[in-house]
């Protein structure tokens, strides 16, 4: 195509979005409604989803070294530990450490065991590098030497498991519908501003017109009614989720939960809304187009 | 330069509109086409433009084989026929100019050219005092002058005007014929159907008379031949 007829037919769908007026109103608001129900969904679930990841990160396998093993036989174990293929991290944690903590969690009476006296085993904190592995990982340390027990929260760990992948599941399915209804709503609303000019795209074809030559200004004018269409539930999800995000980290802090930052996360709901809004925009109204074409 | 050689069209509702039609017409004619309601006049017109295409038989236009033209290429074919409807067919939402400028667009010319061609053509059909003009602004008579303006742009070598005054009254009618001889003029060859029979037999020209599917009479400078 020549550099001229493209700068012609960029001029020409600016003029139609000017001089449809109504229709073009009407068929951003409707991307506009959409993708803002979109956004604010995929913003809502993949937190959800990050916060359902945060508890499970949270879970880890409490191995409690035998009273017999000596400082080596420790090391042997603490590197046999480190060898399990799905093995993060190992912290060793002695047995005063864990009863300033049970200090610290229930109060200054349990501070009679301190010293001999201590019933506490000293332990391994393990963290697997995936959730699913945790009771995996808890079955290969309870072979090893020099363990006397092996504790992830067993039965109440896996259940969790359990519900935060169908949580993750559910999630993802919405997203996936919400997406198609975006599509089908978006694709339609162009459809009908499309079917209004029917005869337009006659005439055009009858003066001697190809169908690329018709089709350009219209895939450019769906693409931009997409794309203005878009910007809207984006400045208002970008505005929400930024003084959203504020006010809910400061009641947070301190836990473990965290909410997904906006750096990236909102950058990549923006890119996403902006190309669900120009890809249908476009391809919605090139198809459209496509069956007054044949004259 | 226009021949179409033992013609059928039968269209898929089983109606024959075009019954074994034999015609030619050469460059630089004026021809009007005459006949009853659905005698096959309009379907007639439509395949020298490539609307309809023949169920049986050849039509070639210039250089263009329509039997065998993809419809790729039915877009350059129509370049070089221009066509006039009775309903005008213009662009709404466009002004008229650039309904004229639209059909030089679309084969490319540039914005130059465009332009001088555009006021060159609305000058000849006297409207160029309202080139900023929607069609919905301008009366019937005038919506067929641009028409005529956008059938000329491109300077075809044919102009099909299917009952161009069919909607207008008795006296634009006649400003519309005046425009059309003086485009004949210029070597464009005519072809006009028409239910005119003033016209007709007043601005004499070939006339063939279409019936049942047929041309039943092809005579130089004849009469319109129907009551009127």
């Amino acid at each position: 195509m020549k550099a001229r007829t493209f700068w012609r037919h960029i001029v020409e769908s600016l003029k139609s979005i000017k001089r449809n007026g109504w229709m073009t109103i009407a068929a951003v608001s409707a991307v506009a409604v959409t993708l803002l129900l979109v956004g604010s969904f995929i913003a809502i679930l993949m937190n959800v989803n990050k916060l359902a990841s945060d508890v499970e990160e949270d879970v880890s396998v409490r191995v409690y070294i035998d009273l017999a093993a000596e400082e080596e036989d420790q090391e042997a174990l603490q590197q046999s530990l480190e060898d399990i293929d799905e093995v993060e991290t190992v912290v060793y944690s002695s047995r005063d450490d864990e009863l300033s903590q049970v200090i610290g969690s229930y109060g200054d009476e349990f501070g009679l065991f301190d010293g001999d006296d201590n019933p506490l085993y000293d332990v391994f904190i393990v963290n697997t590098a995936a959730p699913e592995v945790t009771s995996e990982v808890a079955g290969q340390a309870e072979d090893l030497s020099y363990v006397a027990d092996v504790n992830y929260g067993g039965a109440t760990a896996d259940r969790l498991f359990e519900v935060m992948a169908t949580v993750r599941n559910v999630g993802a399915i919405i997203i996936i519908a919400l997406i198609f209804t975006a599509v089908f709503l978006i694709a339609n609303t162009i459809r009908i501003t499309i079917f209004s000019r029917s005869t337009e795209i006659e005439i055009m074809k009858l003066v001697g017109a190809t169908n690329w030559f018709i089709r350009w200004p219209f895939l450019i004018e769906g693409a931009l009614i997409g794309f203005i269409g878009a910007l809207i539930p984006v400045s208002i999800i970008s505005y929400v989720y930024l003084s959203g995000f504020d006010t809910l980290m400061t009641y947070l802090s301190g836990t473990y939960f965290a909410l997904l930052p906006p750096n990236p996360f909102l950058y990549q709901i923006v890119a996403l809304l902006l190309t669900i809004g120009v890809v249908i925009g476009s391809v919605g109204s090139s198809l459209s187009i496509r069956k007054f074409l044949k004259v | 330069m226009i021949e179409m050689t033992n013609v059928y069209k039968k269209y898929p509702n089983g109606i024959t509109a075009i019954n074994g039609l034999d015609v030619k017409i050469d460059q630089g004619e004026f021809v009007y086409v005459v006949g009853p309601s659905g005698a096959g006049k309009s379907t007639f017109i439509k395949m020298i433009y490539r609307e309809e295409v023949p169920t049986k038989g050849n039509v070639k236009v210039g250089e263009f084989d329509l039997v065998k033209l993809k419809a790729k290429k039915v877009p350059y074919l129509r370049r070089h026929v221009g066509v006039v409807y009775q309903d005008f067919k213009l662009l709404p939402r466009l002004t008229v100019s650039e309904n004229v400028a639209y059909a030089m667009q679309v084969v490319g010319k540039n914005p130059k050219t465009i332009q001088k061609r555009v006021l060159e053509v609305l000058d000849l059909v006297g409207l160029k005092h309202k080139v900023r003009m929607f069609p919905n602004e301008l009366s019937g008579g005038e919506q067929q002058r641009v028409a005529i303006a956008r059938a000329i742009a491109n300077m075809p070598r044919v102009l099909i005007a299917d009952e161009p005054t069919g909607n207008l009254d008795p006296e634009t009618a006649w400003g519309i014929m005046d425009l059309l001889e003086e485009i004949n003029n210029h070597g464009t060859t005519i072809i006009m159907a028409t239910h005119n029979s003033d016209i007709v037999n007043r601005v004499r020209h070939r006339v063939l008379a279409v019936e049942n599917g047929r041309i039943a009479r092809d005579q130089e400078g004849g009469e319109y031949g129907y009551e009127g």
